[in-house]
C-alpha cells in the first residue's frame, strides 16, 4: 500500500469520526445521562470495535473478490455500488432504527457496527483498497502463500489505522463537546454531514471508475 | 425529496434550550362540535403586536363527528436522540387522530403556518386494519417514528388498546407497538423516560363507555382504569402494572419530567369513588421497579344551590373536581392542573416531586358556577386541555372535555372558548384579559404551541 492509501485510510477514519451519527454524540449522551466522564469514554472502545468489524468485513470481501473477478469488472462493480448508494443517500432521510439508551458493551458495538454498516462506511474504502499493488497482485489464483499472509497482514494493518485515526477523531470530539463546547453545538454548528457523507460516496465511486495501476 | 442542511431550528437538545425558544406565534386548536358540523382544526392568533391577536384566523374543516381531540407533531426535538440521530426531518405536520371517527389527518404548516393545508388522510380502515387498533388518541413523535395510542381493538370496540407506529416521512402505519403486554387491556395516554428506555401507559375506558357520556353503570362497577403500565421500550414489554386501587377511575394524563435524568412523572386520577375528589400520583423509580404514590388530593365541593346540579350529579349533590388534564414546564417546577368540574387551574410548585406545594389558583366557569372571565363575564365548562410555553410564562386553556361528556355535565351549553393567563417566575397566575377566544358553537380541546410547547417534544440530554 501507498502512502496515498495509508493516508487515505486515516483521513477517512477522522471523517467517520466526526460524524455524530457514527458514535461520539451516542457517548457525550452516555456521560450527560450518568453525569461523568467516564461513561464517555467507556462507550468509544465498543464503537471502535463495532465499526471495525464493519470496515474489516468489507476490506476482507472487496480482497476475496480481487482474487475471483478481473480487475475491470471490479472496479466498475465497486464503481456503482458506491455512487449508486451515495445518490440513494442524497435523496433518502431514511436512517436505520434503534431504540435504547440502557446500552452494555455488546450493544454499543453492534450499535456501531450497524451504523457504520448502514452508512456505507466501508464500502467508502473501496478506491483505496483496489488501488493497491499488493491486492492488485493477489489477483491471480496462483499465489505464494507467504505473500498471502503478508496481504492479510497489510489489510489489517489498515482497518486498525483506519479505526485507531476513528477513534481519536469521536474521541476528542465527544470529550470536547462533553467537557467544553455543550450541546449548543448541536443547534448552531451542526450540518448534514449526512448529505456530506453521500457526496463523499459518490466521488468514491467515480474515483474507483478511474482508478488506474 | 432534498434533505435539509441544518437541523431544524425548533429542535432542542435538552429542556433547558428548549425555554430559551422564541415566544410562540400560532396555536393550533382541535375544535370538535356536536351541532352536524364539520370537526375544524382552528388556528389562534397569539402575537400580541397583531390586529388580530386572540382571535381564530383559520378555520380547517375535518370530518362531521370525528371528536378531533389530541393530536402532534410528524417530528420533534426527539430527533435529535443520539441512538438514531436525524435532526433533518422537518417539524411541518401535524398528526390528528379523531378519536371517534378513527380516521387521522395530515396537516402541513409549512407554506403558512396560520393556513394548515390537508395533506393526506388516512380513513378510519385503513388505520384499523393497519394498526390493529380503533379509537386513536395520543400522539407523541419519538426518535425514529411516530407513535399512537388508541383506545381498543379495531372491530370488536373492546380491549385491548394499546399503541401503533406510524412512519415519520410518508405516514404509512407500520402496525401494533406492543410484543407482550402483559395484563394490559384498557389505554389511554403514553409518554416515556427516554433516558431509561421505559415508556408509561394510562388507563380511561373501552369507546362503549365513553361515547354516549360517561357510562354511570359502568362507573359504578368500576369498570373503568385504575392502574398504569411500565414498560421496556427496547423489548415492547410490559414489565410492571402500578395499580392505584378501584377506588380511583380513570387514570389518565402521564406527564414524566423532562429532564431525561429524572426518573419519576405524575398522572391524574379523575374520580376517588368514595368522596368524588380527583388526585394527582407522582410515579418513580425505586430500585429495580417503579413505584406510585399520591401526592394531591383534590376534594368535590358543595353546590350553592343543589337543584343546579346537572341530573348526572343530582343524586350525588357534590360537584366533582373533575381533574381531567395537568401540565408540567419544561423546567419540571411547576404543575397545572385543571379541575373541569370546579371550575379551577390550579398552579403547584412540584419542585420536590413528593411535596407539592399550592401556589396558585385561577377560577373560570364550573357546574352551577360559571365563574366568569374579565374579558367575557360568565362562562360555561371549566378549564381542561391545558398547554403551557416553553419558557413557562404562558398558560392556555380550553373547555371542552369530549363532546358527549361535555353535554352531560354542562347540559345548559358548553360554547368553546380558549384563555390565557400569564405566569409569575415565583409562582401564581393571571388572566390575560385581552385574550378571550369565543368559539361559539364549536368545542375547544387540545392545544399545540407553534414550534412545540410543554407536551410536545422528548429530550434525550439534560
Amino acid at each position: 500500500m501507498d502512502t496515498i492509501s495509508w493516508w487515505g485510510m486515516l483521513g477517512l477514519g477522522a471523517f467517520h469520526g466526526i460524524n455524530p451519527g457514527m458514535g461520539w454524540l451516542f457517548a457525550v449522551a452516555l456521560g450527560m445521562q450518568e453525569k461523568r466522564r467516564r461513561a464517555v469514554i467507556g462507550a468509544l472502545f465498543p464503537m471502535a470495535l463495532g465499526h471495525a468489524i464493519s470496515i474489516a468485513v468489507v476490506v476482507f470481501v472487496i480482497a476475496l473478490a480481487q482474487r475471483q473477478l478481473p480487475e475491470g469488472v471490479l472496479r466498475i462493480a465497486c464503481a456503482t455500488v458506491l455512487f449508486g448508494f451515495g445518490v440513494y443517500k442524497f435523496f433518502s432521510a431514511r436512517h436505520p432504527k434503534w431504540v435504547g439508551m440502557r446500552v452494555n458493551f455488546k450493544d454499543l458495538t453492534i450499535w456501531s457496527f450497524l451504523m457504520a454498516s448502514a452508512h456505507g462506511a466501508g464500502l467508502m474504502l473501496a478506491p483505496l483498497l483496489l488501488r493497491m499493488p499488493a491486492a492488485a497482485a493477489s489477483g491471480h489464483m496462483h499465489h505464494a502463500p507467504a505473500s498471502m499472509t503478508d496481504n492479510t497482514v497489510m489489510l489489517l494493518s489498515a482497518v486498525g489505522v483506519h479505526t485507531l485515526s476513528f477513534f481519536l477523531v469521536m474521541g476528542v470530539v465527544a470529550v470536547i463537546v462533553y467537557e467544553v463546547v455543550g450541546l449548543a453545538l448541536l443547534r448552531k454548528a451542526w450540518f448534514n454531514l449526512d448529505l456530506l457523507w453521500s457526496i463523499a460516496l459518490m466521488i468514491a465511486g467515480i474515483v474507483t471508475l478511474f482508478l488506474k495501476h | 425529496m432534498l434533505q435539509q442542511w441544518k437541523p431544524d431550528p425548533t429542535f432542542y437538545p435538552s429542556p433547558k434550550m428548549a425555554i430559551e425558544a422564541p415566544v410562540e406565534e400560532v396555536a393550533y386548536v382541535a375544535a370538535p362540535r356536536d351541532d352536524g358540523k364539520p370537526d375544524a382544526m382552528c388556528v389562534v392568533d397569539l402575537n400580541k403586536a397583531s390586529d388580530t391577536y386572540g382571535q381564530i384566523v383559520h378555520n380547517l374543516e375535518l370530518g362531521v363527528r370525528d371528536e378531533i381531540h389530541h393530536f402532534g407533531w410528524n417530528a420533534c426535538s426527539a430527533a435529535l436522540c443520539p441512538y438514531a440521530p436525524h435532526p433533518y426531518i422537518e417539524r411541518r405536520y401535524l398528526v390528528v387522530p379523531a378519536l371517534r371517527g378513527s380516521s387521522i389527518y395530515i396537516l402541513d404548516v409549512k407554506e403558512d403556518p396560520k393556513a394548515p393545508k390537508l395533506i393526506k388522510t388516512l380513513d378510519a380502515n385503513e388505520v384499523e386494519e393497519r394498526s390493529g387498533y380503533t379509537r386513536p388518541h395520543t400522539v407523541h413523535c419519538g426518535p425514529e417514528g411516530i407513535y399512537i395510542s388508541a383506545l381498543a381493538t379495531a372491530g370488536s370496540e373492546e380491549g385491548p388498546g394499546g399503541i401503533f407506529l406510524m412512519d415519520h416521512y410518508n405516514f404509512n402505519i407500520l402496525g401494533q407497538w406492543e410484543v407482550e403486554r402483559g395484563p394490559q387491556s384498557l389505554s389511554y395516554d403514553f409518554w416515556w423516560h427516554l433516558g431509561y428506555d421505559i415508556a408509561v401507559t394510562s388507563e380511561w375506558g373501552y369507546p362503549a363507555m365513553i361515547e354516549n357520556g360517561v357510562s354511570l353503570e359502568d362507573l359504578g362497577e368500576r369498570k373503568f382504569g385504575h392502574k398504569i403500565h411500565i414498560w421496556d421500550i427496547r423489548h415492547r414489554k410490559n414489565i410492571q402494572t402500578l395499580d392505584l386501587g378501584d377506588d380511583y377511575q380513570m387514570i389518565l394524563e402521564l406527564r414524566p419530567a423532562h429532564d431525561p435524568t429524572k426518573a419519576y412523572g405524575f398522572v391524574n386520577a379523575v374520580l376517588n369513588m368514595n368522596d368524588l375528589s380527583s388526585s394527582i400520583w407522582t410515579w418513580y423509580k425505586d430500585g429495580d421497579g417503579w413505584g406510585i404514590q399520591k401526592i394531591i388530593d383534590i376534594p368535590a365541593q358543595a353546590p350553592e344551590n343543589p337543584d343546579d346540579l346537572p341530573p348526572a350529579l343530582k343524586d350525588i349533590g357534590m360537584i366533582p373536581p373533575l381533574v381531567t388534564d395537568h401540565i408540567l414546564s419544561l423546567d419540571d417546577k411547576f404543575l397545572y392542573v385543571s379541575c373541569w368540574g370546579t371550575g379551577e387551574m390550579l398552579q403547584y410548585d412540584v419542585s420536590d416531586p413528593f411535596n407539592p406545594k399550592h401556589t396558585g389558583t385561577l377560577e373560570i366557569g364550573g357546574i352551577t358556577k360559571s365563574h366568569p372571565h374579565p374579558a367575557a363575564g360568565p362562562v360555561s365548562g371549566g378549564p381542561q386541555m391545558v398547554e403551557l410555553s416553553r419558557d413557562g410564562k404562558r398558560l392556555y386553556f380550553t373547555n371542552s372535555l369530549y363532546v358527549a361528556w361535555d353535554n352531560q355535565f354542562y347540559p345548559d351549553g358548553a360554547n368553546g372558548w380558549m384563555v390565557k393567563a400569564d405566569v409569575n417566575p415565583d409562582g401564581g397566575v393571571e388572566f390575560d384579559s385581552d385574550f378571550f377566544v369565543d368559539f361559539g358553537e364549536s368545542r375547544a380541546h387540545q392545544i399545540r404551541l407553534q414550534g412545540g410547547d410543554s407536551s410536545s417534544d422528548t429530550f434525550c440530554y439534560p
